[in-house]
């Protein structure tokens, strides 16, 4: 065994393994009296979530609701304007806590674009051993774990290490850059669109080999992706976004088999059908996003949504608990005063 | 008789590559299509005869370069001993054109060397880290851009005074925003791969990703830019010594050579034009080198 390895485990199984509270980036707009513009994309508003050891937190959402961005806060690709995030019991970035690199080491990342993910002038074990080199394991280990690595993503060490990333198709990329996210031994993985860009037979493979990996390696998931199928057959809790905001969270059997916003239940039924006689003929819901410079005063959703009143362009929705899942919408809030809400 | 248990091959199950040919990296393929290039060979051909024949001139059993002789001025080309004549203090023009390369060249090449330093860095720096750093150090460039190039060599020049060091700062000065602006543009384009975040994303330092993911990917352009101004380097060059704000005579340079010819030009036009066509080829050939190094580079990987 080498000497860069994984973490142990802090708080126990009952301690959620990533915690986000009030997350916020707001991109600023280029544009205005000497790059001055006071407008602001609202990428992700003071979101927060909880991944628990072990688990697969699904992420779903439109193009463009912040999604990626979320993924990127989380990693610390880009700084939050706000929020704090505590992995395993441990403040990230502030004092007594831990520092934004030892995060890193515990939390990776496999990005969409298997292409853009890997350098074009570095063969396939020099990019693996890049990270661990970086953090100090010796060119002798690196080289082995290097192997190990490809095996666990299944390519083979012999034919695979001295490639160049252009000699490779797409699924062996994304399984070089899978095995890239786990050269330091991460006990989190966040998934970005992972599999989106391949081909369904090679996006099969590639997700039983993370299902393989999971219970091999102990690892917890968070999978963000627009697939309602893949991420139904992947997650154990599923996320729903609109525009930067979580508008329902719960388990995947809850937010599937009972959707409660109005949004999710759009979503779910636009998702294509192998059963002709399920196919839905009307779009669920009509146009595109609001744009996030601007977003819509209350519930971000309401420009959209077949059944906005009054109160939903005055308050912005909760995100409540309703039992089996937390919902952010006026209907499920008792005595918000939307018609279809339960009187107090 | 026992019956065999079926023995499973797990490397078969591991994905194979279709390809059986041995890897080839980016450098060893812009090699094999520089080879395939004629034009870009020859010009290289040539450029090595002019560079090796400067630094080996003392070898080579020329004439002095620096021996006058009242009698033997403006010999024609093709004289006997003196196979391109002599100019107008009776020197022997080929051994002034070859030892005149050794100051040329390197005044198109070190100023270029220099500026690519200082230059690839500031640029390099100032697209990698971005932000305010970017905005302090392109704006500065885009002063020095607002001079047209040759007047700023001239005016340097002009205010140090003639010399060769003096000559080689202000071209150097000349050719730092333009390489800088470059890098900066490769490298803000580098940056944003996502192979750069995964190698944020791993923890390494800044000058580590540098190093390994965004030198190899923007060296290539960059140094493909500065190899174009090396036959503007030399060009400035001949023209300030032409001014009279570079190499001081009796030294043999290209351009000093055009300016003290100039009278000759009617008597012996040919031998006049000589050290400008020495100054054509070899900026020619960069030029056209460049081009092809572009063209054989210019490939995803």
């Amino acid at each position: 065994m080498d000497s860069l390895m994984p973490r142990e485990d802090r708080g126990g199984p009952a301690q959620p393994l990533l915690l986000a509270q009030g997350l916020r980036k707001h991109f600023p707009v280029p544009g205005g009296l000497l790059g001055r513009s006071r407008k602001v994309v609202r990428a992700v508003d003071d979101l927060s979530l909880s991944v628990a050891k072990g688990e697969t937190l699904g992420v779903v959402g439109e193009s463009g609701c912040g999604k990626s961005t979320v993924a990127r806060l989380l990693i610390r690709l880009i700084k939050p304007d706000k929020g704090t995030m505590v992995l395993d019991g441990d403040p990230v970035d502030e004092p007594h806590g831990i520092t934004v690199n030892e995060l890193r080491r515990q939390v990776q990342m496999v990005f969409q674009d298997s292409y853009a993910s890997l350098n074009p002038r570095l063969t396939i074990a020099e990019t693996l051993a890049f990270a661990p080199r970086a953090h100090g394991l010796p060119a002798s280990e690196a080289r082995a774990r290097v192997r190990d690595l490809l095996d666990k993503v299944g390519l083979d060490p012999a034919s695979y290490a001295e490639r160049y990333p252009h000699e490779l198709s797409g699924g062996q990329r994304q399984r070089v850059n899978i095995a890239r996210a786990l050269a330091l031994r991460p006990r989190l993985i966040i998934l970005d669109e992972a599999v989106s860009a391949l081909d369904k037979s090679v996006e099969a493979q590639v997700l039983n080999m993370l299902v393989d990996l999971k219970t091999e390696l102990g690892l917890t998931y968070i999978f963000i992706s627009h697939d309602l199928n893949v991420v139904q057959y992947l997650s154990d809790r599923v996320l729903v976004m609109y525009l930067g905001k979580i508008v329902e969270l719960g388990s995947v059997e809850a937010i599937y088999g009972n959707p409660q916003h109005p949004y999710t239940r759009a979503l779910l039924s636009a998702r294509p059908s192998m059963d002709p006689r399920r196919r839905t003929k009307e779009a669920p819901i009509q146009g595109d996003p609001p744009n996030p410079i601007d977003p819509p005063s209350g519930c971000r959703f309401r420009t959209r949504c077949p059944f906005a009143e009054d109160v939903c362009a005055r308050v912005e929705p909760p995100l409540a608990d309703t039992g089996a899942q937390a919902v952010a919408c006026h209907m499920r809030v008792v005595g918000s005063g939307h018609s279809k809400a339960a009187a107090p | 008789m026992a019956i065999q248990s079926p023995t499973v091959d797990i490397s078969a199950a591991l994905v194979r590559p279709t390809l059986a040919s041995a890897s080839r990296g980016y450098w060893p393929s812009v090699g094999r299509r520089l080879r395939r290039d004629p034009v870009t060979l020859v010009c290289a051909g040539i450029l090595l005869l002019v560079v090796l024949s400067s630094i080996f001139a003392p070898l080579l059993g020329l004439a002095d370069p620096y021996k006058t002789s009242m009698i033997r001025r403006l010999y024609p080309l093709g004289s006997p001993n003196h196979l391109l004549g002599t100019d107008e203090l009776g020197r022997d023009m080929f051994a002034r054109l070859i030892y005149g390369g050794r100051l040329s060249l390197f005044m198109g090449v070190m100023p270029v060397l220099c500026a690519l330093l200082i230059g690839g860095t500031l640029g390099i720096t100032a697209g990698f880290v971005g932000g305010k750093v970017n905005m302090a150090i392109m704006r500065v460039m885009d002063v020095f851009y607002a001079f047209p190039s040759v007047l700023l060599a001239i005016s340097l020049s002009g205010a140090l005074g003639a010399g060769t060091e003096n000559t080689l700062l202000s071209l150097t000065l000349v050719f730092i925003p333009p390489i800088c602006r470059v890098s900066e543009s490769v490298t803000t384009q580098v940056r944003g791969f996502d192979f750069v975040d995964a190698a944020r994303a791993s923890g390494a330092s800044a000058l580590t990703i540098v190093r390994v993911h965004v030198l190899g990917n923007v060296l290539g352009p960059i140094l493909v830019y500065a190899t174009s101004l090396i036959s503007v380097a030399i060009i400035l060059a001949a023209g300030l010594s032409f001014l009279g704000l570079g190499v001081k005579p009796p030294e043999p340079e290209w351009g000093l050579m055009l300016n003290t010819l100039r009278q000759a030009i009617y008597v012996n036009p040919v031998l006049a034009a000589l050290p400008g066509v020495m100054i054509f080829i070899t900026s020619i050939c960069f030029n056209l080198m460049s081009d092809g190094l572009r063209a054989a580079m210019d490939v995803k990987a």
